[in-house]
């Protein structure tokens, strides 16, 4: 009835999980109790769930993000504490347990931290900066979402019922085979990813579709802002990867399940060729999340400079340079698998040519900020901070892609400190940024700037603590994902990285308080201007939040960072400031087809992984029919009346007006 | 202010910074004993050294501006429009280009003189050894001798070893810093390596692919001894111990994890043979309804 899942998989005899489960299972249920005794489930539903908003459901996605962060970096503390005590001993954690914590550390940050936070902010920010309503297609976007929620929501049940994989977070064959690895993890893992990953495909092939096709009038291509282009540029990148992913998983969920011999040891499989295709997934990835993580710092370093972005064709250039050659660069993951000598020196100096884009970009903030008068809020600090330490991270970088360096150094700590420093350093701290930046227009009142900066400071220097002793263990040749180790000399590194990660707790600490002051302090930090950092682009010419439409009337681009040359025509007196003739507009309706196709999907994955397959059958059959059900819809789009929308925005004018008067006057 | 606070507490940290990576004696990477460690380590330092030549300007030039343009500098030139320059983008695009043809060029040469496959020049023929890593240990059968060991690899110095590397099971990665190239070990599959050592010495040798719940045992002993040591070695081997076997490789290549090297005086004949092509099976991997993770332990 319950395929392999009995009362053997709840882990009754390790206290750390169960008692992690337990809380977890503890806070979930006291929220849910206290929304449904607030009574806001209705809203929640209504307003929420259920949205097509690309700006609510981008919101959904950082949400998603942030807590997840909070769960992976959990695992970070239990590895860097683990490894501060196993010196000579077996530390608190066994290896079948530390071997967890790694895998789902890596999967988590990845999977459900970075890609929700990078998938959300262009949710968020893509629709606003093109001039438009919503994406091409809204209700796929809340699929995705819903999705991508699943697969966090199956990591988490592997905390209680069963276990995670201890495969790392890419599951090398034939270690994650059935003969290696026989437990439910590694099929946690595959369901987990298969199905947010198709979530994360959707995204891909929505967002292309939307900046391509759909653009306020006047958005030419070279008007687009530098955001919108490493979006286009990233989601190119998930349409041409995440089809690997897919179909790479499905041949090892094929080798586990049906006895296939894709990658096993017997019968021809080759280890290989799985190292091949989740490379080539793989190594895009990291520049899905870099660069819009780049586009952001493009458009925090023009703003707070009080400058155009120098160089914006560079710019563009760079990016979809770095878009290509990520796809040809997947070898230098594996040098020491001994290939010839020629194809590990081609493909590391392919992989060293993606460090010229980026130096580019690099010399072109540095040139954005020359001549500005550059501001230091938050969001800056955190640019500034990711230039520093992104330079060293590319140092790094090329180095390893150096064939006979990389012999010393693959799989060392010297390359895991390195890809936290590009992804910390690079992806995390754009995401800080992002998420400052961006906030005001999301809720209509800024983050508390003291308590931000705190954060970044604590960040900064955590970082450099915890992540530079990894690059000298590493050079001292200690590997990655020891439970435990003998050598007396990197033992006072590991303690001063375990220093580290405790500061990096005390940044998210100040992000928590930060957060909890900002929203008691609310009435304080409100921005009714729309436009609270005298922003380049056109999300700052709505009103914060923007309308569910956004824009009351589609603007007219004339050019690049059309919305700062406009403003200050307008300030100058010159701008037009004539009411718009105001027009009925047409929205998509709110749709509980993404979250019921997740549920489904959920009891599916879940009943995969355990082998119930009744329940496989009835949750695939319910997906499907949730799925009709949505196609065979009769109306897909309401309409705000004309005078509705001539009313939201004449409020919206005169509260911009009145705090901008308000503003000159204090001036 | 913040940025002067933070530079402050930079400051104060160096001493003990500069404590911790003085060091730097303890670092294998950089104290390498044999040529292709040696050599790894010299493009690995003149790689970093042609880098730090644009990243500290870069460092430099990034905080300088964003510290003199600050918004209250009033000393600063405010340029808006400053936001293109030919000339500017041609450096742009030309500082990173020269840097990474010269990087190829190292990356090049540095991986044809440093194939792990190409045998090291040397007067003397070199000593073979076939690796075999398994689960949870490492087995070095030694073809022209006839003797094994596992965890424990003993070479005479000064004699080049050409290692023949297969798995008996999952896929790992054989590496002694010291003595340099890690390279995988991967089932039915065989891989070369030549490394070299060039003064007796003990030197740490680990996996460093992830191979399961024991794989932070998975290290072995590396023994350089002079020519005469290492033929006293061969005969003590020789004189005691046991034999490998088919049947003793099987029992081998169960999970578990070797506390205490253990030797064998004879090596069936052609074994690697047999396991690179699994007329020896791979590794059974856990035995079911058993946690082998733990068991491993308690017997530690």
């Amino acid at each position: 009835m319950l395929g392999k899942l009995t009362w053997g998989a709840i882990p009754f005899d390790q206290p750390i999980p169960l008692f992690a489960g337990a809380f977890v299972i503890v806070v979930v249920i006291a929220v849910l109790a206290f929304i449904t005794i607030k009574g806001w489930i209705p809203y929640l539903w209504s307003e929420w769930v259920t949205s097509v908003d690309h700006k609510r459901i981008g919101v959904m996605y950082i949400t998603l993000g942030m807590v997840m962060l909070l769960r992976g970096f959990i695992d970070a503390i239990m590895m860097r504490s683990q490894q501060a005590i196993a010196f000579q001993s077996q530390g608190y954690l066994p290896p079948e347990h530390y071997n967890q914590i790694f895998s789902a550390h890596g999967t988590i940050m990845i999977f459900f931290v970075a890609m929700p936070l990078v998938i959300g902010f262009m949710n968020f920010v893509v629709p606003l900066q093109l001039g438009v309503r919503d994406v091409a297609f809204p209700t796929l976007n809340s699929v995705s979402f819903w999705l991508n929620a699943t697969g966090a929501l199956l990591v988490n049940i592997s905390l209680v019922v069963g276990e995670f994989a201890r495969t790392g977070w890419l599951p090398f064959p034939p270690l994650s085979e059935l003969t290696y690895s026989p437990g439910v993890g590694v099929d946690y893992y595959l369901w987990a990813i298969q199905i947010s990953g198709v979530g994360t495909l959707m995204t891909g092939v929505n967002f292309v579709t939307t900046i391509l096709k759909i653009h306020a009038p006047g958005m030419t291509y070279m008007r687009m802002p530098v955001f919108t282009w490493t979006a286009l540029a990233s989601n190119l990148l998930i349409v041409a990867a995440f089809p690997v992913l897919t179909a790479t998983l499905a041949m090892l969920t094929l080798d586990r399940y049906l006895g296939f011999h894709f990658f096993t040891n017997e019968a021809g499989g080759n280890l290989m060729m799985f190292m091949n295709l989740i490379w080539v997934w793989g190594h895009p990835e990291v520049y899905i999340l870099i660069l819009p993580a780049f586009g952001v710092y493009s458009e925090v370093v023009a703003t707070f400079s009080r400058k155009s972005l120098f160089g914006y064709r560079s710019m563009v250039l760079a990016t979809l340079t770095i878009c290509v050659i990520s796809f040809m660069v997947w070898l230098h993951h594996f040098f020491t698998m001994g290939a010839g000598a020629t194809v590990n020196a081609v493909f590391g100096i392919a992989s060293m040519v993606i460090a010229v884009p980026t130096g580019v970009k690099i010399y072109n903030w540095l040139f954005t900020m020359y001549g500005g008068r550059i501001v230091y809020a938050t969001p800056m600090l955190w640019t500034i901070g990711f230039m520093v330490t992104f330079v060293i991270g590319g140092l790094t970088g090329v180095l390893v892609a150096v064939p006979p360096a990389d012999f010393m150094l693959h799989n060392s700590l010297f390359l895991v400190a390195h890809f936290h420093n590009v992804i910390i350093g690079g992806v995390v701290f754009a995401m800080f940024a992002a998420y400052t930046y961006w906030f005001p227009k999301a809720f209509g009142f800024r983050l508390h700037e003291g308590w931000g900066k705190a954060a970044f400071w604590c960040w900064f220097f955590g970082f450099y603590l915890a992540f530079v002793p990894l690059y000298v263990t590493g050079l001292m040749g200690m590997t990655r994902r020891m439970q435990h180790y003998d050598v007396p000399e990197w033992r006072p590194w590991l303690l001063v990285a375990a220093l580290g990660a405790a500061v990096v707790l005390a940044g998210i600490f100040c992000q928590v308080a930060q957060l909890v002051v900002s929203i008691r302090d609310r009435e304080k930090l409100r921005d009714l201007t729309g436009d609270p950092w005298m922003g380049r682009t056109l999300e700052w010419s709505t009103s914060s939040p923007p309308p569910a439409f956004n824009f009351a009337v589609l603007p007219q681009v004339e050019s690049l960072d059309d919305y700062w040359r406009s403003a200050r025509l307008a300030e100058s007196g010159k701008g037009p400031t004539a009411e718009p003739d105001y027009q009925p507009i047409e929205m998509p309706r709110n749709s509980p087809t993404g979250f019921i196709c997740a549920f489904f999907a959920t009891f599916a994955g879940f009943a995969m992984i355990w082998q119930i397959w009744w329940l496989v059958i009835v949750s695939l059959l319910g997906a499907f029919a949730t799925f009709v059900v949505f196609a065979w819809r009769d109306r897909t789009e309401y309409e705000i009346p004309a005078a509705e929308v001539a009313r939201i925005d004449r409020e919206n004018r005169r509260a911009r007006g009145e705090a901008l008067a308000t503003a000159e006057a204090l001036s | 202010m913040i940025l002067r606070g933070g530079v402050r507490r930079l400051f104060k940290l160096a001493p003990f910074g500069a404590a911790l990576f003085l060091s730097g004696c303890d670092w294998a990477l950089l104290d390498p004993k044999g040529p292709v460690a040696d050599a790894n380590r010299q493009i690995l330092v003149d790689s970093v050294a042609i880098m730090l030549a644009i990243v500290i300007p870069t460092i430099v030039a990034t905080l300088a501006a964003a510290w003199w343009f600050r918004s209250s500098n009033t000393r600063a030139q405010y340029l808006p429009d400053f936001e293109y320059s030919g000339a500017l983008e041609m450096i742009v695009w030309a500082i990173p280009l020269l840097t990474i043809m010269l990087l190829g060029g190292v990356a090049w040469i540095g991986s044809h003189d440093l194939d792990p496959a190409k045998p090291l020049a040397s007067k003397e023929d070199p000593l073979n050894v076939q690796v075999v890593s398994l689960d949870w240990k490492w087995l070095f059968i030694y073809p022209d001798q006839h003797v094994a060991s596992v965890n424990r690899l003993v070479i005479p110095a000064g004699t080049p070893v050409h290692f023949t590397l297969t798995s008996g099971s999952v896929m790992t990665a054989f590496f002694v810093p010291q003595l340099g190239s890690m390279i995988y070990t991967m089932n039915r599959m065989g891989t070369q390596l030549h490394l070299l050592a060039d003064n007796p010495g003990t030197f740490h040798g680990l996996a460093t692919q992830l191979s399961g719940d024991g794989f932070a045992d998975m290290h072995f002993e590396v023994v350089s001894t002079t020519e005469q040591d290492f033929y006293q070695w061969l005969g003590q081997a020789r004189g005691s111990g046991e034999d490998l076997t088919s049947d003793r490789y099987k029992e081998l290549s169960k999970q578990s994890i070797v506390p205490e090297p253990i030797m064998f005086k004879t090596v069936e004949d052609g074994l690697f043979t047999k396991i690179l092509d699994q007329t020896l099976p791979p590794g059974p991997g856990p035995i079911a309804e058993t946690n082998p993770g733990a068991a491993a332990r308690n017997r530690k």
